[in-house]
């Protein structure tokens, strides 16, 4: 058993579903870091941690750097052949606060698995916005109100980011698709150099839905094209997920509370229309129908 | 509890974390109808979920010392072949 049973991660947390599945895919030959996030605080209390494979939590900001660090170590040491280095960060860890960092790691091409879990928020310390909250959702840093209709920034592009690094494997992939995750996984340790997979994790507890409905939530944003599945491999688009028909953007709003201010907001009309846009604009660039 | 040189935790700990006390539905899977494929198995973010082989019958047994009933195998189930019932405490 790689990741524990008995951590105390919410009803339906998608979390576990990737970690579970990435070192099931590694089978388990893996050094994981983490930085502070839901994930740390939910699987690695002192005297009840969930890790079955090599662990350690840094702060907030550095993960990449340890990973760095290790991958070093283990080269001077001549152990490469012990295991992968593995980081699981989520995405404000990867997307605001460590962003320095991960450029950095980037730039060094260190031979690190880099997986972003995205939920899109600050769960851990009750769900304010990150740089990866959509438009348009309520959060307590930004609540729905006569004032602002929920976050008026757009979503960082983080795929991006990582391909303007040369980073030889960049993937997404979410945990609607377990299988999928497996695959990108083991595809990505085949690369020498940094790897970057950003996952789409839906937070029932913060993104206010169903626990159950976690799965569904997640195949939704990757049916609307608003969380498109894609794979860069030297940069180049290899792989995409299409999409068999694709959903307008309300059928995965109206299921979410976050966003449950926009069909009766003065605003909420035009952040949807905004949203198609983004949709449309995905669909466009990755070739997703 | 004793603290040890570096606070250092051993590996799997949270096994004494029976989680199986938040869970006010657990669900209950019908072996007749259950088909095997492991879908519920890969989702289940407890890890509570086993695959037994049995003869030529392969199925999934929960372990409801750590189900906390979120209910995303009986949603996933391509089946339907689990069901949410209301947990019976003894």
């Amino acid at each position: 058993m790689f990741f524990g049973k008995g951590h105390s991660a919410c009803y339906g947390c998608p979390l576990p579903i990737a970690v579970r599945n990435v070192l099931e895919a590694l089978d388990g030959r893996c050094f994981v870091v983490n930085p502070t996030g839901c994930l740390e605080v939910t699987s690695s209390q002192y005297g009840r941690s969930a890790w079955g494979v090599p662990y350690i939590h840094s702060t907030f900001e550095n993960a990449p750097s340890v990973a760095s660090g290790i991958s070093y170590a283990l080269e001077v040491l001549g152990r490469e052949n012990e295991g992968y280095v593995v980081v699981f960060a989520g995405d404000g860890a990867t997307a605001d606060i460590g962003v320095g960092y991960l450029s950095s790691m980037l730039h060094r091409n260190d031979n690190v698995l880099y997986i972003c879990l995205d939920n899109e928020a600050y769960q851990n310390t009750g769900n304010q916005q990150s740089s990866q909250t959509f438009l348009g959702a309520s959060t307590t840093t930004t609540p729905a109100g006569r004032v602002i209709p929920g976050k008026t920034l757009r979503r960082k592009d983080m795929i991006a980011f990582a391909l303007a690094h040369g980073t030889p494997y960049v993937a997404t992939s979410s945990i609607a698709f377990p299988r999928d995750l497996r695959r990108k996984a083991k595809r990505a340790v085949e690369f020498v150099g940094s790897k970057y997979i950003h996952v789409h994790c839906p937070c029932p507890t913060g993104w206010h839905f169903d626990p159950s409905k976690t799965v569904e939530v997640a195949r939704l944003a990757y049916e609307t094209a608003l969380f498109p599945i894609v794979e860069f491999e030297y940069g180049r688009l290899v792989r995409v997920k299409k999409i068999k028909r694709r959903k307008p953007v309300e059928e995965y709003l109206k299921v979410q509370g976050r966003f449950r201010h926009l069909f009766k907001h003065p605003e909420g009309g035009r952040i949807i229309s905004e949203l198609q846009r983004i949709a449309n604009e995905n669909a466009m660039r990755f070739g997703l129908d | 509890m004793r603290i040890s040189l570096g606070a250092v935790s051993r590996p799997l700990e949270s096994l004494n974390d029976k989680t199986g006390t938040w869970a006010v539905m657990v669900p209950r899977i019908d072996r007749e109808r259950c088909i095997g494929c492991g879908e519920c198995y890969m989702f289940c973010p407890d890890c509570c979920i086993e695959m037994v082989q049995e003869d030529r019958k392969r199925y999934a047994v929960v372990d409801y010392d750590y189900c906390k009933g979120c209910g995303i195998c009986s949603e996933v189930c391509p089946a339907n072949a689990i069901e949410m019932v209301e947990k019976v405490i003894e």
